[in-house]
Parts: C-alpha cells; structure tokens; sequence
C-alpha cells in the first residue's frame, strides 16, 4: 500500500455546528485515512494556509449557517493560489440544491448533504485521490 | 418472571441510544419505585408530575418560534406575521456575529450577514426590530450568550425608549455560555471570565428584573451535537449546578435568584422516552436544589423549561415527512409538561424556513393544543408502568453522571478536562455508525429511501443585505457622539478590570450607540480570548 491518504477538515466562518465535521474526521480515521481537525471559526486564508502546510490531499469543509457561498469559492481559490493545485476540496452542511453547480463550477469536487453515510465519503475520496496517484 | 421464548422483530429492544433494554411489558413491579413520595401531585414537591396545579388546564404553554434573518426590517416582519398567526411569545434568532461579537463590517462577519439570525449592531438596530411592538406586554426570549450582556442592555434600552419600566419587563436571555465550550461554540471570553459576566446578568436581574429569566440552561445544543437523553439531561444539571454554585459563592441567597433560572431542551420522536426525561428532570432538579444547595421557596425547585423539537433529526430527503417528526416531538413536548415551545419546519434541513413552512409548524402546536386533547389533564402519562420506570430508570443515570462530574470538581473542570465533549462526541459517532449500519432507522434516508426529489420553496437571503447592514452602521459611526461612545467604552473596560457588576456600564454604553463589537472589544481587552482545544 502507499501512504496514507491526508486529509484536513476545517469549519471556515463564525459557524459552531461541529457535529458533522467531527463525526467525519473521526469516520476518516477509522477508514485508515490521516486526518487533522483543525475546528472552528477559521478564515479561508488559515485553512489554504494549513492545508498547504500540512501536504494534505483533501481538505473537507463544513458550513451550516448559510455562509458558504461567501466562505467555500475563496478558500477554494486560496488553495490552488497557494499551490494546491490537486487538492480535493469537498464541502457538507446545510447547503440548498441550487447552490452546489456553482460550487462545483469553482473547484468543488462533491457536497455531502445531511444523511449522508460516512462509507460513501470514504469511497468518493478513495476513489478520487486514488485515480489522481495513478 | 422470565418471557416466554416467542419470535420478535428482534433480538432485542432497546430505548433510541442510552443502551436501555426495553421489556416486552411492563407491570406494577417495574413501577414501584413510582411512590406518592417519589411523584407527588402536580405543583408539589418533587413536581415530578408537572410544576403547575392545574397543568395545562389554566394556561396552555407559550407558542414561541425561534426567528431572525435578514435586516432587523424583515425579521420585524416576520414577528408581526407570527404574531397574527397566534404566537404567543418572540424568540430572536441573532445572526453568528452578534453572538460572537463582531459588528457586520468585520472580515470574519463576511457572508455571515443576517444568515443564521438578524443582522444587530447597535440600539438603533434594535429599536428597529421592535418598531410597533409593545415591548411592556410581550414576553420575549433571545438566544445570546457570550454578548448576553449588551444585547439585554440594548432591550432594556430599547424597551426604555418605548416608555415601559425595565422592572416590568418579561423574557429570557439564555446566558448559558458553559455549554457553549461543549457545544454550539458561540464563546468568546474564557470559562472565568465568562461565569462572571453570566453572574453579573444574573444578579442585576435579581435585583431590578423580578420577571426576568436571567439564564436559561440549556441541554438542547448538546443534545444536538449528539448526546443522548441522558447525557443531555445530566449535563445540564451539572451546569445548573455550577452556575447556582458561582451565585452562591458571589454572596447571594439560592431563593433570591434560583426562581429566575430556567431550562432549554430538546424532544426527540421517541416520545415515551423523551416524557420521562422530562419528568425526571423535574424530580431531579427539585431534589437538587432542596437538598443540595437548601433552597426553601418552591419557585427555586421548580424546573422551567422552555423545548424545541430537534433540528439534528430533520432530513433533506422527502423533508414533508419532517412535518411528522415535528408533530410527534412536540407532543412529546406537551406531554411531557413543557412551559415553552418552538416547533421546527420542515424544510430547515435545506434552508432557513419560508413563511408557509413556519406557518405549518405553528399550526402543528395549536392542533396539539386545540384538538388532540392532551392538555385536558395534567401529566396522562404518569402511572403508565413503562413510563414510571423509564423515568426512574433516566433519574438514576442523571444522578450517576452529577456524581461523576461531581468527583472531577465540578461541571467547569469537566468542560476544561474535554470529559463532557468528549463523552458526546463518542455518542455522536456511534449514532451515525448505528444509522450507516441500518440498526437505527430514519425513514426516506437509509430505509424507504427513493430517488426523486421533493423540493419545497425555500428562504434565500440576498446579498444586498450585508451592503445595507455595512452601510447603516457606517452612517451611525459618523453620526452618533463619538466623545460619549469612547468615554463609555473605557468605563467597560475599567468595570470589566474591577469587581463591580458590569450591567450598568454596558447600559450606559448601548445608549449612547456604541456598537455590539466595540463593547466586545473592550471586554476582549480585559478578559482576552478563548481557543477551543481540539476533540474529535
């Protein structure tokens, strides 16, 4: 097996619903995955920051106050400004339907929505970051 | 008595998460624990029944929807709205910044703008929210905790202005910032500095506020963040205790401020469940404050509580089901014996509610209320054997968690420990991992599930609302007394560093327009900030 995959999941913003983001960070371990939990209220330049830092594969981001229009693109851009260029951004939270091809259209690989079972997070990010190691 | 060996759904029943098995049946045995001691009659010590004699049957608990987006304008809209449609009290739903203390032109604040709450930043903007609202004949509860202080300055401010007597004034501030370091993690001071300024607000309501409720101690966000009935239950107390413990030792005597503590939890669907919570809640918080801390007033025993049914349980998938949900947690709620209620809508696993949405989830308690029948009689399910037991079953869990935090030195050393986050942490990991596994069901999500898509209209905030909310705050900065806005910042500062109560001050402050981030600022200076350690 290769390394393990690196993953770093951080709430950008004033939101403090965490349940989420912990209960994936923790899913994402228990897959065998490295994940930092870097928590919350973070600027999308800290999270670009660390996730350059860190030599992260992923970043998973989470918002559910509303704010992630604001909040996703730019830390997104920030990212691949930084020199992340293939780093996997994924988003979660409460996120209306029409708001996530746009978030796709700037970077967003995927949007979990609630409901969502860890196992299909496990999966799109193994199969995503494995198909770019090839 | 063993159970005769017969074929069953499965193995075993259990209750939703605390690990509780469930018999086939329940009998007198199971119950007798239920004694008259144990459960008196409603409005009796222990109030396990309810606080009130007459239950339901003198006044139906208060309608309250939590509510606020957008500009203090269209929030003030919708206040109006429920109000016409037979709400009974306001619940204000600030947005992330003024709960975080950060006016709508600081860089974190972007994007956040009047989303999860209405944009305020100053009086003026309160005065806004309440125009053409008599503040004296309202009861009003707002959910605020680190800048409590300044947005119960401005209320009084405000309600001042309209010509009502800060002394008659009816609400809730929630005040609870302990839990905000388990969940829901709108803190911005540390824990000590933090207990001060709830004490503060707590004794000047004492002692000029008789009908306000100067705390409201909440289990709702853990449960939320994912702690079971249980644990929600228990902790809360155990934060109850601390806070009762913190006015306590500032000097003052439990009856004089204990009547004004109230309580905030959640309902689940499992509605027999959520029933004995409630009902040993009320036993154990009665039994607390008599025997614990020797209160002698009845009013210092009795558990008040306001509940909202439980966002965490609401789904994006088939969200008209949502309206079943919420329909049987508030019954649960009802009958349970709550003094308060918020009832979602459905479409808030999507998106903040639309109008028709909050007007469904209204209806759904005025249906309880009107037509079911359940409030003709105080506490119906008591003497069921399954409840009585449940509930002497979920008191004794309560009690094994106090003593537990009760060894550690208390709820705030158990917070500093992480013991608190982390045990519900573990419970929230677990829940998912029972739903991914299918052993717990959510219905149209991991059974019943279908493809198609029932989206309902949904709220949308437009982004002109930061443009104006920045715009009008720049126009008060130019236009207010910046002399006395500067002088009462420093007064802040110089009580925050002090020992005198830091009410008066924030009043003082509010009124001449200093803003909810410029106060927080020079208690930032004074107190410094607090870094949430990491556990996951």
């Amino acid at each position: 097996m290769d390394k393990k995959i690196r993953v770093l999941i951080a709430k950008p913003g004033l939101d403090g619903h965490d349940r989420g983001a912990k209960v994936i960070a923790r899913g994402l371990r228990d897959a065998g995955m490295e994940v930092i939990y870097l928590g919350l209220r973070l600027t999308p330049e800290q999270i670009a920051d660390a996730a350059i830092q860190e030599d992260v594969d992923v970043v998973g981001l989470s918002c559910l106050s509303g704010a992630h229009m604001a909040l996703f693109p730019k830390t997104i851009d920030l990212i691949r400004h930084k020199g992340g260029k293939d780093i996997l951004v994924i988003g979660g939270g409460i996120i209306p339907k029409k708001d996530i091809p746009k978030l796709m259209e700037v970077g967003m690989a995927r949007v979990f929505g609630p409901g969502t079972p860890l196992a299909e997070i496990v999966k799109f990010i193994e199969d995503s970051v494995g198909g770019q190691r090839q | 008595m063993t159970e005769k060996k017969m074929t069953e759904r499965k193995l075993e029943f259990r209750t939703t998460v605390d690990g509780l098995v469930v018999k086939r049946v329940y009998g007198p045995a199971d119950a007798e624990g239920a004694t008259e001691e144990a459960l008196g009659l409603p409005g009796e010590y222990p109030f396990t029944r309810h606080i009130m004699p007459t239950g339901y049957r003198g006044r139906l608990w208060t309608m309250r929807q939590y509510a606020g987006f957008g500009t203090v304008e269209e929030t003030n809209e919708r206040f109006k709205y429920l109000y016409q449609q037979g709400q009974t009290g306001f619940s204000v739903a600030f947005h992330l910044p003024t709960q975080e203390g950060y006016d709508s032109d600081h860089p974190l604040a972007a994007g956040e703008v009047g989303r999860c709450g209405v944009a305020v930043d100053s009086l003026q903007d309160v005065e806004r929210l309440w125009d053409g609202i008599p503040l004296a004949d309202v009861s009003t509860s707002m959910t605020i905790n680190a800048t409590a202080p300044i947005l119960l300055a401005m209320y009084i401010a405000a309600a001042e202005k309209q010509g009502a007597d800060r002394s008659k004034l009816n609400g809730t501030v929630q005040n609870d910032v302990l839990k905000e370091y388990i969940a829901r993690n709108t803190y911005i001071f540390g824990p000590k500095p933090s207990m001060r300024l709830v004490t503060d607000l707590c004794a000047f309501c004492a002692e000029n506020m008789p009908q306000w409720n100067s705390i409201s101690i909440s289990g709702y966000h853990m449960r939320e963040a994912g702690a079971t009935a249980a644990q929600e239950a228990a902790f809360t107390l155990a934060n109850g205790i601390a806070y009762v413990q913190a006015m306590i030792d500032r000097g003052m005597e439990v009856d004089s401020f204990a009547p004004r503590f109230s309580f905030f939890f959640a309902a689940y669907t499992n509605i027999l469940e959520e029933v004995a919570k409630f009902r040993a809640l009320r036993r154990s918080w009665a039994r607390i404050m008599k025997e614990r801390f020797g209160a002698t007033s009845p009013r210092s025993m009795m558990l008040r509580y306001h509940v909202q049914t439980d966002g965490f349980t609401l789904t994006a998938q088939q969200p008209l089901n949502n309206i079943v949900r919420v329909t049987l947690q508030a019954l649960a709620a009802v009958l349970g014996g709550c003094q308060s209620l918020h009832t979602n809508s459905f479409d808030e696993a999507l998106a903040l509610p639309s109008e028709q949405a909050v007007q469904v989830a209204l209806r759904t308690q005025q249906i309880i209320a009107e037509e079911s029948g359940v409030a003709d009689t105080v506490d119906p399910l008591g003497g069921s054997y399954y409840v009585e037991w449940l509930t002497n079953q979920l008191e004794a869990k309560i009690m094994e968690y106090i003593a537990e935090i009760d060894n550690m030195g208390g709820a705030l050393k158990a917070i500093e420990k992480g013991y608190v986050q982390r045990e519900i942490a573990n419970s929230a990991y677990d829940y998912q991992r029972a739903v991914d596994a299918g052993d717990l069901i959510i219905v149209g999500v991991n059974k019943y599930a279908t493809t198609e898509e029932q989206l309902p209209e949904t709220l949308e905030i437009g982004e002109e609302t930061e443009r104006r909310q920045i715009e009008r705050l720049r126009k008060l900065k130019n236009e207010r007394d910046s002399r006395r806005v500067d002088e009462a910042l420093e007064r802040v500062l110089e009580v925050a560093k002090s020992e005198e109560n830091i009410m008066p001050a924030v009043i003082d402050a509010v009124k001449a327009y200093a803003t909810v981030g410029e106060i927080s600022d020079a208690l930032r200076k004074a107190f410094g900030e607090y870094r949430e350690p990491s556990i996951v």
